[in-house]
Order: structure tokens, then sequence, then C-alpha cells
């Protein structure tokens, strides 16, 4: 099958914009902007059933129709700041099919009536940032940015925005309080971004992979889209597969697809043929799933994932084998959350510092029982109390890995 | 004007204003919801979590739009999760729990978190005993600790913020009450904070550093003991001192302050002073003070202070008893009779200012009101009228601040003007403000201009289409005579508006009762040193010409009777000198530059043999038949409320008037701990305007 | 010579980019500015760009402190920055930074005698399927290197030195 946002996997060349426009480049955009009203583009996205790829999943074309059309400006925000441990799509995205990604940019900004849309890419994405910038100027030189855009009265600015290093910025509020020059710290919610967003003004934040999926869905069609994927996971996702697999990478496949496909047949299976332990769906924030046989062959798809009390989140599958132990992996998991707290909540701030004293004290061979016991208390404590939801993401391998992998954490404090 | 709301709470039914936050509606019906980073004077934040409930709301019928029924009643449905009641408004039919298992859980682990990096050093905190995190604590945490100690987070102490302020880092608890108060209520966003996560710090890297005028209040608001003034910290305990109502005299804008008190082995077993805190006044500072009136009272615990009365005796002074002071100075005025000139300052009170003009009238003599501006003719009859409050200025009401520097000389009406702007009324500011970033309108006149710039405003649309106008008036930059010409212009824009709330003129005096003096009858005049010259016998209170220069120093003539604090340069040269009470060692009351009357109340014992400048004057009458109340300065003002009009109805009683206010505050409650003081001694009487007493 | 007057054209390019009336947007891209010119942000730094934008210097600098690509203090020319973070610490990161230390003679955190390098371990920086891996922050931005060995980031090192002699 060919692929449709990892284009570039079947076209290398499709990041040079004339082979972009001979393979139907741009053909979404001026089809939207020159025949369709901005609210049949966003018919046509619901009626695709696409959902967002930044995490939480949520139904595209409905997120477009919330924009509170009595306050203008509106502004697209395409979410780059990729930092979710084990995801690294979006950037391949960027890097590749650089032209799909800023065409589902564009469709989006047409779709909500916005003439400025800003890309707010991860600090460390410089030379990406760089390549975009490029990318863009050669697009205002074909016509394809800029005032009147295919004859029509439309006007469409795109922008590139570099973060500085801080993983809370890819939380929507965040981001936007970061675009607009302040600590990234996310906002109270409601309001939502498509009433109070950037500046003030209606916004929507969409994900690059979910932004990169529109032009194909523009030119073939809603319905053609929903023939992939599962009934309630419409499409293709790019897995980032990370950790102990042969053949890390990223992987476009339709929803629906399971672990084992993943993990096996693309990933190429263990390293040393080693018996796989754990599976993390969702990079750091996930629940540690299990790796049994049920586990492996649960569809990836929003809903069967569901059914293993995990997520499928960002799609950033880490693999975790028997090389390791589970009290060293939430070791890791929260000193990112640690460190990537932004401090404005006090069960985050305080939990996480908290949290890692504890998983120090067991990791260093000074734990006893009870620290095990505080450590999932404190977890515990944490979850639903949080301001956004990264508090939350800390918990979750600290509670499960407690849960099911109990015997590593006795083994970690048996030595005393 | 959105329907009221009715909502359950704890079970208690309570009907709010539609927008009302959870929080807040809880608190007017006796329910305190733990709170750290809400403050009601600024935008939630939410941020810290403490003030987590349980909340339901009625299930709705998608199809009819109707609430689903159950046993006759609307079906409640809770959310799964907890919701932050500081930032949740109240709807209709809601039903909240901030006592339930769940609730009373998530409010003790939050303060567990808050607890683990704290330093709980509370013996050795200037907050301890008035302090939110040790009080909520006590009523909602867990009693004992399960985070290791040496694995405590480790922060730096005593750091300056600036010239008053300092900073315990380790204490601080990231609620960003500081930094939005210096952001949302200052303007002056100059505190911030470094880091992240558990590194979080409060910083400021302003040049100057941490200097703005409304700096102390960030310490009253902190909820724990990691800001502190220099000027107070280990000063001494919170349960240690009594407190004492009173106005603060340093500007027109009649703050109400609070004097917490102490006695002291190191003073010579005298009671002192500690600290200024801000009294709750919703019309007139709100929680509010400026540094000055937190820190500028020490000089009145000076030892300078004059103890006994001096009399001149062989070319020097002399202490001498009372009896003989009084004796003299009233034997001066009745050889000099008509030819005697009293002046005197808006230092004095209403009812020192009032007796001094019993007497005046009483010895057919001038009374000279010692001041560097004019126009008060025009605030006593345009002045802004009763009923009228800054927080009602909003869209429709123009403001205009002419000549005033209103940051400088009084700076809580800085604030509140800043405050009706942002809420949408429109600015004008006239000659240099420091309130350019709030202005719609600037003008700048040429010198010797400035009156006449204002009357050129009378034809614009912010002026004829403003439903209510308030003009305040300084003397920047002007003379007495040009100062009375801007008023005048003034006056000519509010022509109408008499006696109409929230319209009228407001003096931005240069001394905190000038209005009084005004409306008590004392006028300045031109040229004081040929009145001074011809005078037989001067009678001088609460000013000091000749020691800032107004005055030549005097040679022979006139006789000088000075009632002051200080041996001040005019006192040196006096001839019977009456050692008076700082306003913290009586009672009394002042008329702030909005004519509202306010008393003050004795916070320590009188210093030396010094009086009440009323009950001198009340002496000195009584040498010379003439009535005057001195037993009292309840009387004395019942006696002013007899005989001038602008005063009618007014006394000690209907001063210490007081209803509730918004926010509740000094209560055992949470928003504050108990460093802001509730107002339990009286919000004041707004003088009605002379259009008001003619209806 | 001032900010605005040394890198005009950037400065000016940065500015383009947000409305007239949102000039604070224009922080980040400033901030990034002058690291990568003076390899820190100081004080002086923040009131140049306080100005440009109209805030105070005070709200500069939270920022400065709060992401961490802002360094407040000087540190070696080039900071190469290893992931550590879960993906690659599957793949031998931890490993890669001690051995890379070790060979530099430096803790991690620490600086090169020659003030060269900086070694710093940092989170995941989306590249976790060519680990180990490293970024090089310094005068020329940021650049990655994946799939690395010990010995290929020493020759670079060496490459990096000669290169600096010049
Ligand atoms: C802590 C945190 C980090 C997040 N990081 C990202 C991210 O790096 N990229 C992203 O697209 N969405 C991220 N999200 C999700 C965004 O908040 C938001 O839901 C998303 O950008 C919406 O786009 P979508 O609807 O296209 O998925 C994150 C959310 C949280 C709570
Ligand atoms: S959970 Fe709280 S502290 Fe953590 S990132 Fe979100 S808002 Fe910040
Ligand atoms: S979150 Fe409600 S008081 Fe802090």
């Amino acid at each position: 099958m060919s692929h449709i946002v990892l284009r570039h996997r079947d076209l290398p060349e499709i990041s040079n914009l004339e082979v972009y426009q001979k393979n139907d480049g741009f053909a979404a955009f001026k089809q939207a902007v020159s025949r369709m009203k901005a609210v049949e583009v966003i018919d046509l996205v619901k009626a695709s059933g696409l959902r967002g790829r930044g995490g939480a999943g949520f139904p595209t074309g409905v997120k477009w129709s919330f924009m509170d059309n009595n306050n203008w400006p509106h502004y697209v925000v395409a979410n780059a700041d990729e930092s979710e441990p084990g995801t690294f799509k979006d950037r391949e995205i960027m890097e590749r099919n650089p032209f799909q990604f800023l065409e589902g940019v564009a469709i989006a900004s047409y779709a909500v009536g916005a003439n400025a849309a800003y890309i707010y890419m991860r600090g460390e994405f410089w030379q990406q940032a760089a390549f975009l910038d490029e990318k863009i100027a050669e697009m205002e030189k074909a016509s394809l940015l800029g005032e009147n855009l295919f004859g029509t009265d439309y006007a469409l600015r795109i922008y590139t925005h570099l973060g500085a290093g801080a993983y809370i910025c890819g939380e929507e509020t965040a981001l936007l309080e970061s675009l607009e020059g302040k600590r990234g710290q996310p906002r109270l919610r409601p309001p939502f971004p498509p009433s109070y967003g950037l500046y003030g003004k209606p916004t929507v934040v969409n994900n690059v992979e979910t932004l990169t999926n529109l032009p194909l869905i523009i030119t073939r069609g809603a319905d053609w889209y929903k023939t992939l994927g599962t009934i309630d996971s419409a499409g293709v996702k790019v897995f980032s597969l990370s950790g102990r697999v042969k053949n890390p990478g990223n992987y476009e496949l339709p929803f629906g697809r399971t672990f084992r496909q993943l993990i096996y047949e693309q990933g190429g299976g263990i390293i040393d043929e080693r018996p796989i332990r754990a599976i993390m769906a969702a990079g750091a924030s996930s629940t540690l799933i299990v790796a049994d046989d049920k586990a492996l062959d649960t569809p990836m798809d929003y809903a069967s994932v569901r059914t293993l009390g995990a997520d499928l989140g960002s799609a950033s599958v880490i693999v975790i084998d028997d090389t390791v132990s589970i009290d060293w992996v939430i070791d890791k998991t929260i000193h990112f959350f640690k460190h990537e707290s932004c401090g404005k909540c006090t069960p985050c701030r305080e939990g996480t510092y908290w949290m890692q004293h504890i998983v120090e004290r067991i990791r260093s061979g000074s734990g006893v029982q009870a620290d095990v016991d505080l450590l999932y208390s404190v977890a515990k404590q944490m979850q639903n109390k949080c301001l956004c939801a990264l508090g939350e993401f800390s918990t979750m391998a600290v509670v499960s890995g407690i849960e099911s992998f109990d015997k590593d954490f006795k083994k970690a404090v048996g030595k005393k | 004007m959105t329907k009221p709301v009715t909502l359950t709470i704890d079970g208690q039914s309570v009907t709010v204003p539609f927008g009302t936050l959870i929080v807040d509606a809880a608190k007017k019906i006796g329910i305190d919801i733990p709170v750290f980073c809400y403050h009601p004077k600024m935008e939630p934040a939410g941020m810290c979590r403490q003030c987590l409930v349980e909340i339901g709301r009625p299930l709705i019928d998608r199809a009819t739009g109707q609430p689903v029924m159950e046993d006759g009643q609307p079906k409640v449905q809770f959310g799964p999760k907890l919701e932050t009641s500081c930032t949740t408004p109240v709807s209709e039919g809601m039903v909240v729990l901030t006592r339930s298992d769940k609730a009373r859980a998530a409010q003790k682990e939050i303060l567990e978190f808050l607890l683990t990096s704290h330093p709980l050093d509370c013996p050795v905190c200037d907050k301890g005993g008035e302090c939110p995190l040790q009080n909520l604590t006590l009523t909602y945490g867990p009693s004992e600790s399960r985070f290791l100690y040496d694995e405590k987070h480790h922060a730096e102490k005593n750091v300056p913020l600036g010239d008053k302020i300092f900073l315990d880092r380790e204490r601080c608890i990231q609620c960003g009450r500081c930094v939005r108060f210096q952001e949302q209520v200052a303007g002056d966003p100059v505190l911030a904070f470094y880091q992240r996560g558990r590194s979080t710090d409060i910083i400021t890297n302003s040049e100057p550093p941490f200097d703005s005028i409304f700096s102390g209040n960030t310490t009253d608001i902190c909820p724990v003991g990691a800001l502190t003034t220099r000027d107070f910290r280990f000063g001494a305990r919170p349960w240690e001192m009594k407190a004492a109502a009173s106005i603060c005299s340093l500007c027109p804008v009649g703050c109400n302050l609070t004097f917490n008190t102490r006695r002291e082995a190191g003073a010579g077993g005298k009671v002192v002073i500690k600290r200024a805190m801000p009294r709750q006044n919703e019309q007139v500072n709100e929680i509010w003070i400026c540094d000055r009136g937190r820190f500028d009272w020490h000089s009145m615990e000076s030892d300078d202070r004059l103890s006994r009365p001096l009399v001149r005796k062989d070319a020097k002074l002399a202490s001498a008893s009372w009896d003989k002071a009084i004796d003299l100075a009233g034997d001066r005025l009745a050889e000099a009779k008509g030819k005697t000139v009293v002046l005197a300052s808006g230092r004095l009170s209403n009812e020192d200012l009032f007796n001094l003009k019993q007497l005046a009238d009483g010895l057919q003599a001038e009374a000279i009101l010692y001041t560097s501006m004019g126009g008060g003719e025009w605030t006593t009859t345009h002045g802004v009228s009763a009923g009228t409050n800054f927080a009602d200025l909003g869209p429709g009401t123009t403001i205009i601040v002419a000549a005033a520097d209103l940051y400088q000389a009084a700076p809580i009406w800085y604030l509140r003007v800043k405050q009706a702007s942002e809420r949408g009324a429109a600015l004008v500011t006239v000659g240099a403000s420091r309130l350019e970033k709030y202005a719609g309108r600037m003008v700048l006149p040429a010198k010797g201009e400035t009156a006449k710039a204002v009357a050129g405003l009378a034809k614009d649309r912010l002026i004829t289409e403003a439903e209510n106008l308030v003009i305040l008036y300084g003397s920047n930059g002007l003379d007495p005579k040009e100062s009375a010409a801007l008023a005048s212009a003034c006056a000519g824009l509010l022509s109408g508006r008499q006696g109409k709330p929230n319209n009228g003129l407001i003096g931005v005096w240069p001394r905190a009762n000038e209005q009084a003096a005004w409306e008590l009858g004392f006028r300045p005049v031109e040229n004081l040193q040929t009145v001074f010259d011809k005078a037989a016998v001067v009678y001088i209170a609460g000013a000091d010409p000749i020691g800032d220069g107004t005055l030549r120093p005097k040679s022979k003539k006139p006789f000088l009777i000075v009632q002051e604090l200080f041996l001040t340069g005019t006192a040196q040269q006096a001839d019977v000198v009456l050692p008076v009470q700082a306003c913290t060692e009586r009672d009394g009351s002042y008329t702030s530059g909005e004519r509202r009357v306010q008393r003050f109340y004795p916070a320590v014992p009188v210093h030396g043999q010094s009086k009440a400048d009323y009950a001198v004057t009340a002496l000195i009458a009584a040498k010379l038949g003439i009535q005057v109340e001195g037993r009292s300065a309840g009387l004395a003002l019942e006696r002013a409320a007899a005989v001038v009009p602008a005063f009618a109805g007014l006394s000690y009683g209907r001063l210490a008037e007081v209803v509730e206010q918004w926010p509740i505050v000094g209560r055992g409650d949470m928003y504050y701990g108990g460093t802001t003081y509730e107002n339990s001694q009286g919000l004041g009487v707004h003088l009605g305007s002379a259009e008001n007493k003619k209806a | 010579m001032s900010l605005a007057e040394k890198h005009a054209a950037e400065v000016k390019k940065i500015l383009a980019k947000y409305p007239p009336e949102q000039k604070q947007s224009a922080v980040m891209p400033l901030l990034h500015l002058v690291q990568r010119k003076n390899g820190h942000v100081d004080r002086h730094a923040m009131q140049e760009i306080a100005a440009l934008v109209g805030i105070t210097e005070t709200d500069v600098a939270e920022l400065v402190g709060f992401y961490t690509l802002y360094h407040d203090a000087p540190a070696g020319k080039l900071r190469l920055q290893v992931c550590v973070d879960l993906p690659c610490a599957l793949r031998g990161a931890d490993q890669f930074l001690a051995q890379l230390c070790e060979s530099l003679g430096i803790e991690p955190g620490g600086t090169t005698a020659d003030g060269l390098i900086t070694v710093e371990p940092v989170m995941c920086l989306a590249a976790c399927d060519r680990a180990p891996m490293f970024q090089v922050q310094g005068p020329d931005g940021i650049a990655y290197h994946e799939n690395m060995t010990v010995d290929k980031t020493m020759e670079l090192i060496e490459a990096k030195r000669k290169e600096a002699k010049k």
C-alpha cells in the first residue's frame, strides 16, 4: 500500500515543489479555496472521521466547528512541539514531506477563516524550521501563499516559531502562552482555544500529522479515508516505534493493526530475540502494558487500546524487554516529568519532586517496601488534581508499573 | 442583567449574582473553602489546587432541554473529578460538596504536597500566628509527614527584593499572588517566576529592583512568611500585638489603617507601634495601602517630639507649665484682639480646625489656611457627592486627572483611577501624570495654560457625553493662584452635575485634611508675609512657614504661638510653644479629598505632656471666655455638625457605622489569615454637597 | 553597539512575523538570536530585548529561566547535549554519555579545559530511533548527530577543535 502521510517514502523527491505539484500537490488547497465554502471543508473533514494525532484524538472537524465566529481574527497553530519521549513522527514529516504538511496548514486555515498560521516547533528543531522557512518562501513565490490566492480574496501567511526546550509547550494552551512570548504554562480551561486562543482570539491548534492528512482527504474524499482504519479510528496513523526493537522508526499503518504486527513484522522483533515484557503505547506518558499475548494481539486503535487500561495517545510505542527492570523504567519517566513539570500547580510540582526522591532511594538500594507503597500512594494522590495532563501523565507508568510489575520492585528493595 | 443563580453548598441554599465563583458563594454563607492562590481581588489562577470540591450539576435531557427528574427532584450528576472552586462559576441548581470525604481527602492531600517543600520553620517565622498555611494545615492538613526531611527542597533565605521587601524562597508556595498583584493590581510587573517545576523561584530583574510604592501589600497577601518587610520582620509575633484603627494622615486619600502596637522593654517599657496594616474600606482603599502609609509613621514616635510647653524667657525657650503657657498665650491674644491671625494646615483634624476657627471667629481674627494649593472653594461646592464610589466608575465615566501625579501624591487614587480605566472609564490626563499608559487622551498644556486647557475640554464628547464625570486636580507645577484657576475651570466642566453621585471634583491636596479646612472656612492668603508682619499675635497650628522658608525669620513682632509635634523652625522662633499629640495618640477625624469624614482612634499612649490640638485651643479659648468644646473630640465634632452646614448630621456614632463588605477579610479566614484587617470601627460618612443640602 | 543595530536585518525579520501590537511574541526568537551569538543571555541582553518589545526585564528573565535552551551563564562554546531519556537509554545512551565524558575527562555538565565543549544530559530530542544521539548547540544554532559512537563523537570534537584554532 502506498503511504498517505509518509508519502516521501514512495516519492523521495516530494520535498521539491515541482515534484510535489506534479503529484497533485496543492490541488486540495486550490480546490478548497476556489470551489468550496469554508463550512463545506469543515463538514468534509468531520465526515472523514479524522481525529487529532497529537494525543487526545479529538475529532478534527468538530474542533474546527467550535471556532467563535463573532470574534476575529482567527488563527491556526500547528503543534510541532513533538517532545513526548518516544515520538519522532512530526519531525520526519516536516523534514521529508514538508509541502503536504504546509498544504494541510493552509487548508485548515481556509476552513476556519484564518489569514495567519503559526507553526510552533520545539526549539531543537532549528534546522527543520530553517528548512520550512525555505519551503514557505517557495510557496510565496509560487503564489500559493500571500494575497488573493487562486484569484479569490483569500489571503494567508504561514510563520514558523521556535520554542526553546519545554515539553509542556506541547500542551496547547501552554503552547499559546509560549507563542505570546510568555512562560509556557497551561491556561485555565475553559475557555478553550477555539473561543480564546492566540492573543485571546479564536484559534485552532492541530498536530502536524493531523494536518498532513488533510490534502488527501480533500482530494480523495471522506469516504475514501474512512475505508482505512477502523470505525472508531478512521485512516492511518504514524507509529513511532522505539526501545528494544531491531528496527526502530516510524511506521504508517491503518488503525487496527496489532501491536504484534508493529513490533514483530515492521520492527523486526526484539533485539537478540529476547522476551518482550512491556509496551508503552503513548511514550513516557503511557500506562505500562504487560506484553502478553492478549496485549500483543490487541488492535491499535483508540477504543481497543483502552480495553487494556491504556491510551494510544500519540502512538509512540516504546518496547521494553527483560534487559531492564521496571523500577529503572519509571525512574526514567519520573525524571523526565520532574524535569518538565512547569511548576504551576501544586500536585505536579511537588508530586514529581517527591516521587523522584523516592524512586532514587529505591534504585539506590536503600529503599524498603514502604517506599514502594509510598511511591504508589503519591502517584495516586496526584491523580485527578493537576491543572493539566502532564501531572497526570507522570503517574501512569508509576501506578501501572507497581501494579503489574510488583516483582521488580520487591527485588529492588529486597536487597535490604 | 443576568438572573441571579441559586445553588446548594453543603446542604445550604444560596442565591448569588451570575458569574460568582463557588468559593465566593460559599464564603458568603460562612463556608470557608481553603485557598492559597485564589485572591478575590485578582483573576483566579486555579494553580494551587487547594480549593478542590465535588460539584454536581442537574442532568439535562438532551431531547427536551429540561432537567431530568428523579423522585420529584432534578437529578444531579457529579463529575468524576474534583474541580477547583476558585475558578468555577456557579450555575443554576448546582450542588457543591466542600466537606465530603472525597473533597476533604483532596484538600488534605494538596496540603501534604505543599508541606513537602516547606521548611516548617513556623517558630521563627514572622507569619506564624497569622499564616494561612499554618492555619489551614491545622484545620485540613495531615498530622505527620511522610516525606523524609533531608530530602526537602532547600532554597535561599533572606533575599532582598528591593529596599523594602525580603523574600524567603524556601517558604514560598508558588501561589503567584505577589506576581499577579504586581501585574494586575499595581500594573508594574517586576516580579516573576524563574526556572520551573520544583525549582521555581520568585525573582525580580528590574532596575531598580522591587521598588513599587505598593510593594508592602504583597507581604499582606502572601499566604506564608515568604515575603516580609524590612521594617517589621523579626519585629514582633502577631499574638503579642494589639490593634488600633486609624486613618493615614499622609495624603488626602484617607486610607483606613490598623496600627499594631506592643509594649517593649527596648523602648523603656513604652507601648510602641510595630507596624501599620491596611484596614478594609472598599470605597476608599479596598484592602491596600501604599508604602508611605505603611512605613512612614516612624517620625511620630521620634524622641525629638516636644513633650512639654515652652515659653520664651530671656530670649530663650524654656519649659513651662501648661497653666503658665496658656495664661501667657491667652493674655496676649486678649490684648491683640482683631490684630490676631490664625494660621493652620491640613495636618490638623476636623475637630482641631473647627475649634481653631471658633476661636478665630470669637477673636474676629483671620483664619488662614497654610497651603501651596488653591481652589478649595470649588471642591466644597463641586466636590464629589455622597454616594460616589471609585469602584462604580467604569464604562460611561470620564475621569480627568489634571496637574497631579497621583502615584506620588495620592498613590491609592492612582490605583483606583487605573482600575476604573481598565474597567472601561475614559481617562484624560492634563499635564504629566504617570497614568499615560491608561489614558485615552493626554493633554500637555504649555506653562501657565493648564486651566485654559481644561476649560477647552468643555465641548469635548468625552465630557459632554459622559454619564459620570470625576475630576482630580492638583497643583503640580502650579502656584496657588493657578491651581485655584484650574479648580474653577474644572468646576465649569462639572456644572449641572453637582449633587450627582459619581460626579464631582477631588482636590489632590498636599496635606491629608485640607479639604476640611476649606469646608470650615479657612482660606489661603496671597501675601502671607505682609499679613504676618502686620499682626500683633500669630497663632500657628500644624504649619512651619518659617522653617520651610515661606516666611522670613521674625524680628520682634508678632507675638508667636505655635502648636506643634516638633521644635520646627517656626517653633524655635515662637514665644509660646504648645506640644500636641500625634494622631496615633488621640481621637479625631479627617475629611478626605473625596469628602469622606473618617475617624481615627488612639493607638499608643500620649507622648509627654502633650495635648490634642483641639483641646489646646479650647484651653486658650476658655481663657478668653470663648465657648469652645474641649472635653472630647467626639463632642467637638458634634458641635461642628451643629454649626457647619457641610458637617450636618455627623457624629462619632455615625462615623463608626459599618456594613458588611466584600470580600470578607480578617476573620480567622483563609484569604488573608488575618493580615488585612476587617473594618469594625467605621467606614466613615461622605459629606453631602451644597446641592444635596439644598435638596 | 546595540542588538537592534548589530543584527538589524534579523531583528527586523523577527519582528515582522507577529502582529505589530503583539511584539512580545518576538521575545523567544530574539533570545535565540542572543543565545546563538553570545553563547548565553546576560542581563544586558535581557534589558535590550525588553526595550525592543516593550516588556520589563523581569518578564524577559523569566523566559530565560523557564526554557532549557536559553542559558543564563556561559559554558563551552559548543554544548553537546546527549539525550538520555527512556527510549534512548533503552539503546545505550547512559553508557554512551558515561564513556564520552570519560574520554573527555569531564563530568556530565562539565566543560573541557579548552572551553570548547560542555557535555550535558538532556531529555528526549525526537530522535529515539537513532540513539545514541546528541545535539550540538552553538554559534550556528542547533544540529543533530544521530546513531553515534564515542569514537565518531571524538572525531567530531577533534574536527571542531581544529576549526576553532583557525
Ligand atoms: C503535556 C502535554 C504535551 C503535549 N505535547 C504535544 C505535542 O508535542 N504535540 C502535539 O501535537 N500535541 C501535544 N499535546 C496535545 C495538545 O495539547 C493538543 O491536544 C493537540 O495539539 C491538538 O491537536 P490534534 O487535535 O491535532 O491532536 C500535548 C498535551 C499535553 C497535555
Ligand atoms: S500538571 Fe500542573 S505543574 Fe504539571 S505541567 Fe500541568 S500545570 Fe504545570
Ligand atoms: S486552585 Fe483554587 S485556590 Fe488555588
